[in-house]
Parts: C-alpha cells; sequence; structure tokens
C-alpha cells in the first residue's frame, strides 16, 4: 500500500514524460488523477492504521544492495503516518493548484510528480539510506521548478540560497547518518532503522559519540527546517517559488528534518540530546521571536507567509526540545497543522497573485468584497496561523507549550514563546488581513473574479484538515501517542533528568 | 609464463595497426567511418574478456610482472568501455580534425592498450612502460588540430609539464631499485619492513607517487588539467579525464596496496592533506570559469581529490581496505559515464561555435532536449545529487573515509560539493533559463551517438539505482588488494 502511493506519482510522471508535450490537458489530468488516487490511499492507510498501539504497520520491505545491508523498506507508525496523509492531501491540491502554470506544463507536470513521489519516500522510509535518497530526490524537482517556473525579480538569487542551503543541510545530516551507523560493530551494521533502534536500546551509543553526532543531525536537518539562525532561504525562496512548490515543500517537505529528529536522532541519542537541547531551545526562540519580528516588517504577502512560517517552526523545535510526551506530541500535531495551513496560506497567496499579478499588501485592499469565498479562506487561515481555538495548530501549540511548562528548568522559555506567538502572531496576521482584504478596493481590482467551484476545493480540503484535526485533535493523538511514548520511555534515563 | 593471458592487450594493438593498413585502401571521405569499425571492434574485445576470463584466480605472466586477476580486469574493461565511447565522439568530431583522422582514432587505440596494460602492472618497468605509452600518445592527441592554436599550445604544456612528470618517476624507481635491487612488486612487499626507515627508499616511492599524481591531476601536480582540457580537442579531453585519470589509480592502487603496504599505512597524513587541498583547489578554481571545457578541467581535479579521500580511507587501514577500494571502484564508473555524457554533448553542441563559453549551451533545451537531459544528468551526477551514479559514489567514500575517522577531510568535502553544486547548476541554469540563445537552430544526433548516450545515461542511473551488483563487483575486484594476499603472494 505504501509502496504504491510513493511510486503512483513516480510511475504517473513516467508516463506524461511519453506524452507530447501539446497535450496540456492531459498533463493536468494525469498529475490530479495521479494525486487523487495517492490521497485516497493515504486516506485509507491513516484510517487502517490502529491508535493506541505503538510499532511499524503496513511493513514492506526489498533487499536492494545486499554487501551494505541497504533495504528498500517502508512502514507507518504515530510519527509518520499523520504526515503521509497530511502530504497526500497537500500534493492533491498542490497537483489542483498547478492549474495557474501556463508555459511548459509537460516538464512542470513531471517535475512535480517527481517531488511528490519522493516527499512520500522520506516520510514512509525506515531505512536511513532511503529515508535518505528520497529526500534529495524530492530537493532537486523543487530547485528547477523554483529556477523555471519562479517569480520575482531575485528568483535566481533566491534559487541558488535555497539550493547551496538546503543541500549543504542535507550533507551534514548524512554525515551524522553514516557517523550513526559507523557506530554500531562491523557485524550488526544495518541501515535499517528499527533494527538500528533495537541495537541502541540493548547496546546505548557511548556518551562521547552522541554528543557529536546529535550535532550534525540537530543542525543538518535544522538547516533543511529553517532553524535560526539558518532560515534566510525559507522566506526569499518561497516568495520565488511557483504556488504548488511552495505550498508542497514548506507544508511536507520541510517537515522532513524535524521528522529525521524525532525518528533518529532522539530516540538513539538521549545523552546527545539532553547535552544539546539548551541550545536547540535556545535557537527555537529566534525562531519564534526573531522571525516573527521579521514577519511584522514585511510588506510582501509571500514574505510575511514565509516568514511566520519560520516562526512556527520554532514551536516544533520547542516541544521536540521539551522531551515529554506531551510536549512532543503537541510537535508531531504542529507538523501536520503547519503543513495544511502553509500549503492552505501559499495556496491562497497564489491565487491572489495569478489575479492580481502583485502580492505587495499595500497595493492590494477591500479584496473581501469581490473575493468571499478567497477572503474568508484567507481570514481562516491568518487565524489559525495566530493559534486560535478551534483550528489544528491551536491544539498543537498548546500541548507545545504545556509540554515545555513541564519540560524545561526555566519557565522563562514557555513564556517567551508564548508572548511571542500570540502577540507578535496576532499583529502580522491581522494587520495583513486589515491591508488586503478591508478598506477601500483600488479601482483596477474592481473585476477580479472569486474561485470556481473546481478552484475551491483544494482550498476547502486543506481547511477541513485544519478545522477536523482542530476540534478533535484526538483523532491524531490517539495514534500519535504511543509512538512518542515509546521514544521517550527508550531514551528516558537520560532525559528524565531534563524533564524534572 | 603465459603470455596468452596478454590477449585482450595484443587484439587492441593489432587493431591499432589494422586501422593504419586500412586507412591506406579507404577513400578519403569515407575515412572518418573507420572509427565505428574500431568501436564495434572493441565491443568485440570487451565481449570477449567476459567469455575468455572470470577474474576469479589471479594469474601471471612475464616472470611475475604482469598479473591479470579480478582487479586488472574491471580496469581493462573500464577502459574499454571509455574507449568505445571516445571512438564514437570522435567520428562526430572528424570534421573539425584536417588531416589523418585515422591515425587519431588508432592513437585513441594505441593509449587504450596503454591503459590495460597499467591495470596489469606488477612491477615498476611494466608501470612505467604503460604510462610512457599512454601519455606519450596523448601529447600527440592532445595537439591533433595542427591549425589551432589553442590545442598546439595545450599539446606543449602537457608535453612539458608531463616529461617533467616522466623524470620524477624514472628517478623515484632509480632510487627503489638502487636501495631495494628490485623492481617487482611482490619482491617489494617482502622488503619492505626492512626498508621502511631508509630515507631514500622513502624519497624514492614519493617521487613515483608524485608522477601518479600527475596521471590522475591531484595536488601538487594539477595544474596542466585545466589549460589542456581547454585546448585538447574535445574527444581527447574526454578520454583524457576518463582514461587516464583511472590508469593513474589502477596504478597507485596496485602500487600503495600490494607493494608497499606498510609504507602506506605510515602515509595516511600525506594522501590525507593531498586528497584535501585538490577537493578545495578543484572547486574553488571552478567557480569563476566561464569556458566549459576549463571548468570540466577543474572539476576533474575535484574528483580526483574525493577519488584520494577513499585511496587515503584505504591507506588508513591497510589490511582491510575493501571499504574504501570498493568505493574507489565505484566511483570511477559513475565518473566514466558521467563525464563521457557531458564530453559527448559539448562535442555535438559547440560544433560550429570556436568559443566553449558555458552560454553557447543557451537554448538547448529547446535544440535538443536529448542533449539537454543528458547534460543535465550529468551534471547532477557530477553534483553527487541522487538518484544517480555520483550520488551513490560519493555516499560509498564518506563512509569509508568516516570509517576511518577523518572527520576534518569529510568535512572539507562537503564544503567541495556544496560548491561544486553551486557551479554545476549555473550550467544547467545555462541550458534552460537563460534568454539570450542566438542559435536555435535544432541538432542533429546520429544514431551511434544517440546509442553512447543511451549507454551513458543508462550507465548512471542504474549505478544510481540498483548499485547492487556494482558494489559486488567493485568488492570483488579489490579483494587483491588485501594486505595478506599480497604478503602471501610475495613470499611464494
Amino acid at each position: 500500500m505504501l509502496t504504491a502511493i510513493i511510486f503512483i506519482p513516480l510511475l504517473a510522471a513516467l508516463l506524461l514524460a511519453l506524452v507530447p508535450a501539446n497535450l496540456r490537458f492531459l498533463f493536468r489530468i494525469g498529475a490530479v488523477a495521479a494525486t487523487f488516487i495517492t490521497m485516497a490511499l493515504a486516506t485509507l492507510v491513516f484510517w487502517q492504521f490502529e491508535g493506541g498501539i505503538s510499532g511499524f504497520q503496513f511493513e514492506y520491505v526489498v533487499p536492494w544492495v545486499k554487501d551494505l545491508d541497504i533495504n528498500y523498506h517502508v512502514g507507518v507508525d504515530g510519527l509518520n503516518v499523520g504526515l503521509l496523509f497530511m502530504g497526500a492531501v497537500v500534493a492533491f491540491a498542490a497537483a489542483c493548484v498547478s492549474w495557474e502554470i501556463k508555459t511548459s506544463e509537460k516538464g512542470f507536470y513531471i517535475l512535480l510528480l517527481l517531488m511528490i513521489s519522493g516527499i512520500f519516500g522520506a516520510f514512509a522510509s525506515l531505512d536511513l539510506f532511503f529515508f535518505y535518497f528520497f529526500h534529495e530526490l524530492a530537493l532537486v524537482p523543487t530547485f528547477i521548478m523554483i529556477g523555471l517556473w519562479g517569480r520575482g525579480a531575485n528568483r535566481n538569487y533566491a534559487t541558488f540560497n535555497l539550493t547551496l542551503y538546503l543541500s549543504l543541510g542535507a550533507l551534514i545530516a548524512l554525515i551524522g547518518l553514516i557517523a550513526l551507523y559507523l557506530q554500531m560493530p562491523v557485524s550488526e551494521r544495518t541501515f535499517s532503522i528499527p533494527r538500528i533502534t533495537e541495537y541502541f536500546q540493548s547496546q546505548p551509543m557511548t556518551v562521547a559519540a552522541q554528543r557529536w553526532i546529535f550535532p550534525l543531525l540537530m543542525f543538518g536537518f535544522g538547516i533543511l527546517v529553517a532553524l535560526w539562525p539558518f532560515h534566510t532561504w525559507a522566506p526569499l525562496g518561497y516568495s520565488a517559488a511557483p504556488t504548488p512548490t511552495a505550498m508542497l515543500h514548506a507544508g511536507v517537505l520541510k517537515k522532513f528534518g524535524l521528522y529525521g529528529l524525532l525518528r533518529v536522532a532522539l530516540p538513539l541519542m538521549p545523552e546527545g540530546a539532553k547535552h544539546w537541547f539548551y541550545v536547540l531551545g535556545l535557537l527555537c526562540l529566534g525562531n519564534i521571536i526573531h522571525s516573527g519580528w521579521v514577519a511584522m516588517r514585511q510588506r510582501d504577502l509571500n514574505l510575511l507567509i514565509g516568514n511566520s512560517s519560520v516562526a512556527h517552526m520554532g514551536f516544533v523545535f520547542l516541544g521536540i526540545a521539551s522531551f515529554n510526551l506531551i510536549g512532543v506530541t503537541g510537535a508531531v500535531l504542529v507538523m501536520v497543522a503547519h503543513g495544511f495551513l502553509a500549503a492552505l496560506s501559499f495556496g491562497l497567496s497564489g491565487y491572489l497573485h495569478q489575479h492580481t499579478g502583485t502580492l505587495r499588501m499595500d497595493d492590494l485592499g477591500g479584496l473581501l468584497r469581490r473575493l468571499p469565498f478567497i477572503g474568508a479562506a484567507l481570514l481562516m487561515a491568518a487565524l489559525a496561523g495566530c493559534g486560535l481555538p478551534g483550528f489544528a495548530n491551536f491544539a498543537g501549540e498548546l500541548m507545545v507549550l504545556f509540554g515545555a511548562w513541564k519540560g524545561m528548568p526555566a519557565i522563562a522559555f514557555a513564556i517567551a514563546a508564548a508572548w511571542g506567538a500570540l502577540i507578535i502572531g496576532a499583529i502580522y496576521m491581522l494587520r495583513a488581513v486589515r491591508n488586503v482584504l478591508h478598506g477601500p478596493i483600488p479601482d483596477r481590482w474592481a473585476s477580479i473574479p472569486d474561485a470556481g467551484a473546481w478552484r475551491k476545493l483544494p482550498f476547502v480540503l486543506l481547511l477541513a484538515g485544519l478545522i477536523v484535526f482542530g476540534i478533535f485533535p484526538r483523532i491524531l493523538t490517539e495514534r500519535i501517542k504511543p509512538s512518542v511514548e515509546a521514544i521517550i520511555t527508550t531514551a528516558s534515563p537520560a532525559i528524565q533528568t531534563v524533564a524534572r | 609464463m603465459n603470455p596468452s593471458l596478454t590477449i585482450l592487450e595484443l587484439a587492441v594493438l593489432v587493431l591499432g595497426l589494422g586501422l593504419l593498413l586500412v586507412d591506406l585502401w579507404t577513400a578519403p571521405e569515407r575515412k572518418r567511418f573507420l572509427g565505428y569499425g574500431a568501436a564495434v571492434a572493441l565491443v568485440l574485445v570487451l565481449v570477449f574478456s567476459f567469455l575468455r576470463f572470470d577474474g576469479k584466480e589471479t594469474l601471471y605472466a612475464f616472470g611475475g610482472s604482469y598479473v591479470l586477476d579480478s582487479m586488472a580486469l574491471f580496469f581493462k574493461r573500464f577502459f574499454l568501455i571509455a574507449a568505445i565511447i571516445v571512438l564514437i565522439i570522435s567520428v562526430e568530431f572528424s570534421d573539425r580534425i584536417a588531416t589523418g583522422i585515422s591515425e587519431y582514432y588508432s592513437l585513441i587505440v594505441f593509449a587504450l592498450s596503454g591503459m590495460m596494460f597499467a591495470a596489469s602492472a606488477n612491477d615498476f618497468t611494466m608501470l612505467f612502460v604503460s604510462v610512457e605509452l599512454v601519455t606519450v600518445t596523448f601529447y600527440v592527441l592532445t595537439s591533433f588540430q595542427r591549425s589551432r592554436l589553442p590545442s598546439l599550445e595545450a599539446g606543449i604544456k602537457y608535453l612539458i609539464l608531463g616529461a617533467l612528470s616522466t623524470a620524477f618517476t624514472v628517478y623515484g624507481i632509480a632510487l627503489v631499485f638502487g636501495t631495494s635491487g628490485t623492481m617487482k612488486f611482490a619482491e617489494l612487499a617482502a622488503l619492505q619492513s626492512t626498508l621502511a626507515g631508509n630515507k631514500l627508499f622513502l624519497a624514492g616511492l614519493l617521487l613515483v607517487v608524485i608522477g601518479l599524481a600527475f596521471k590522475i591531476a591531484a595536488f601538487p601536480v594539477q595544474i596542466w588539467a585545466p589549460d589542456v582540457y581547454q585546448g585538447a580537442p574535445t574527444p581527447t579531453a574526454g578520454f583524457l579525464a576518463v582514461g587516464s585519470k583511472a590508469a593513474g589509480f589502477v596504478l597507485l592502487l596496485r602500487l600503495l596496496f600490494t607493494a608497499v603496504p606498510e609504507v602506506t599505512a605510515q602515509w595516511t597524513q600525506l594522501l590525507i592533506v593531498m586528497s584535501a587541498v585538490t577537493i578545495l583547489y578543484g572547486n574553488l578554481c571552478a567557480i569563476p570559469q566561464r569556458n566549459l571545457k576549463r571548468l570540466l578541467g577543474y572539476s576533474s581535479i575535484a574528483h580526483a581529490g574525493y577519488l584520494l579521500l577513499g585511496v587515503a580511507a584505504m591507506a588508513g587501514n591497510v589490511k582491510n581496505s575493501e571499504a574504501g577500494g570498493s568505493a574507489v571502484l565505484f566511483y570511477l564508473s559513475g565518473y566514466l559515464f558521467t563525464v563521457l555524457a557531458a564530453f559527448t554533448v559539448i562535442t555535438l553542441v559547440l560544433r560550429r561555435i570556436d568559443i566553449d563559453d558555458i552560454s553557447s549551451l543557451a537554448g538547448l533545451g529547446q535544440r535538443s532536449p536529448l542533449l539537454a537531459a543528458t547534460m543535465t544528468l550529468a551534471m547532477v551526477s557530477l553534483a553527487g545529487i541522487p538518484p544517480l551514479a555520483g550520488f551513490f559514489g560519493k555516499f560509498l567514500l564518506i563512509k569509508a573515509a568516516l570509517e576511518q575517522g577523518y572527520f576534518a577531510l569529510v568535512a572539507i568535502a562537503v564544503v567541495g560539493v556544496v560548491i561544486s553544486i553551486w557551479y554545476y547548476f549555473g550550467i544547467i541554469r545555462a541550458i534552460y533559463w537563460s534568454q539570450d540563445a542566438f542559435d536555435l537552430s535544432p541538432i542533429p544526433v546520429s544514431l551511434p551517438v544517440r546509442l553512447a548516450l543511451c549507454v551513458c545515461v543508462l550507465g548512471m542511473l542504474l549505478l544510481g539505482l540498483l548499485p547492487g551488483p556494482m558494489v559486488t563487483a567493485t568488492t570483488k575486484a579489490v579483494k587483491v588488494l588485501d594486505y595478506p594476499t599480497a604478503t602471501a603472494v610475495a613470499n611464494q
């Protein structure tokens, strides 16, 4: 089942590569159909996934390189089942939104499907090698799409900035992963994540090794998630990216770094984590407060959303750094919620850009009257972004704050985070809403059309995700908790000293 | 004493002579097609190498100075594939060579035979003769466009610097022979522990290593590469980048790990420094380049550095050097397909224009989607991004180096990779998103070239997506470098 989810988009990409470039209609249909099927399958996986138990489900293994014990191994547990579901919804939405691409569509759709395939592979893989491999596979199309179909004057600069930052982050993480692999004795060496976890549970790594490998993963994965101060690629890159790419990267692919921390770094290196959590806690405050502050000063809607998404990542880092059941569960919840939110925000801003040609908030205004649906959706996205109850973000952020309160020795962390998130977030989000949706409407926007039924569909789905998980967070938390608990109990001897 | 072991080399030599003879009876306008004939003949030799030898046992000829083992076979096949593709490119290039195209083909074939002998060299005489056979033919191949000044300039540069490095090698061999009294690797292996403290002996070895470093374009004798790549005819540059470099590596591996493993183990630091400086030099100098071939010259220096990283990892653990060795061989195989793909595209695209500026790639996406896609894949593979061969090769190399705990070197390699992504993506950008294409005429791609490109692309993809069989093959090939085996041979 998971294999089908990974390979259907890839297969679709290969098939589309054979279609002549002038049958533009086929590309759109093909991409939407492929992502719809994967979404249906992912929903099925999410539905059939049994909550309340830890361990992997839907596992599937194929040996790949026998000499090195690298296997194609996929499976889901509480950590990734929600992410995979969210990713599938975002992928479908992104495929629908891609209709705004008008030039060389063939290349675009092929790259988009490749990227989607890579994303699913990265989140479903339980083998260190493939875990990394699929992520890189998703990155390359991202670079090319931003470079070729991107917008704005400094898209070249943004593309290179993003490419170099992400490559550096990925390589640092790769070194960390290989170093981790080499910590095992020759006879035991394997790339299988479950077996590595098992091994290090029975024979914990030396403290010294943990202390130098953990930062490799922390900074490597951190750069991929725009950990402050390595975040500058994100707002720039997203504002230059075509809408579907921004939705997929900000919404889903970026979560790979966080997922990697949870899947690999924490369970295997609790001592290292303990040693470095203070640094991580401080840096994520940089995300929450500094990026929030920067977001306040933005005059461009996309730069604002980009910066605010960097700020939201701080919450996830904070949840991870708190390292207790509630905090980490909250972090996973925020990851899922933010995926919907980021995709929704970038999708809506993409709609505005397509119809107005600008995202400068000073030039926009009063659009709510012309665009009741898009306007209302944007308003809801803004409210979800500042953490209003009823949206999934609220549930997640609240749990993170509880977790941080419990976990962090200095309460200052939690208070500062809450302050930063609530006050700063509310200021910039509401200001954006005022500038874009309210006030007098400039004459030139008098004839903008609101979204038709078909254009509404992706936004409705994403909003539904936010609201359903906001009202019933239990659907997610009951699936997440057992897996998080397993990680925490694995690591507990070392961590409890921090937690107390 | 079994001269029939050299049947592959003999076949290649006969082919080279045959080309010169057939040339006499061929009409001038048909001479260029001799290249296809030569390529087909080499394909037959390649197939024959699989039928005749399986590499399971180590065989010796000429009193042990010629060895035929799994590693020698691996490299012979490697060189054959490279030469086949280079011959096909040469046919495309033939309109830019005024006279003597058949000689050009036969020189390529002679260089190939030198490389194949190098793969089997097991003493210093064989090493020297095969290196010279390769290098001397390359002097001619480099300056083959006699009416074109840059080509002559490149030839002279290569000649002078090459002669210098030959002098190093000869002097080194003389010192080694003077102190040890033997030319044979196997006998050296038995003597090495007594000689390891002898300064003259070590100085001699060092000079030989520097001579080989010239072949692979590694620090401190890497300066020639960009100049020669830029000026030489494109097929020559391609063959130089792949064949000559790999010949240098097979000799280096043989010398360091079968003849003097104990000395090599002491030279780990030296190899690490060489690798680090080579990586940094190649990548940093490639950044400002606008000339495509010159850029590839610098990038080939950088790749020599990555490969040396694998050699350094082997030196760190001479008793069990398989991880590093198989990484080096795997990386070279990926590099073969990748670089030849790039040079094929360059040959076709720069046909009419005499400048090799990166901007001449502009609009390639519309002129020939096949060439554009191949070039993109080649650059992505060189940059080491999955799912292509370059990624898995770098993965193996970094893994081997980390296993030995070379953290600083790995950090430098990572910096190098990030820098290289910058300039490789610059090339991709020139292909697709530059606006100023002045020539949008489609580029015709002949059937043999299509085949060659398909082989290259398939090679890159297969090594990246299904590396299993290749890892098995390379691991088997480097088994012969294991220290115990080497000493056992010496004791025979």
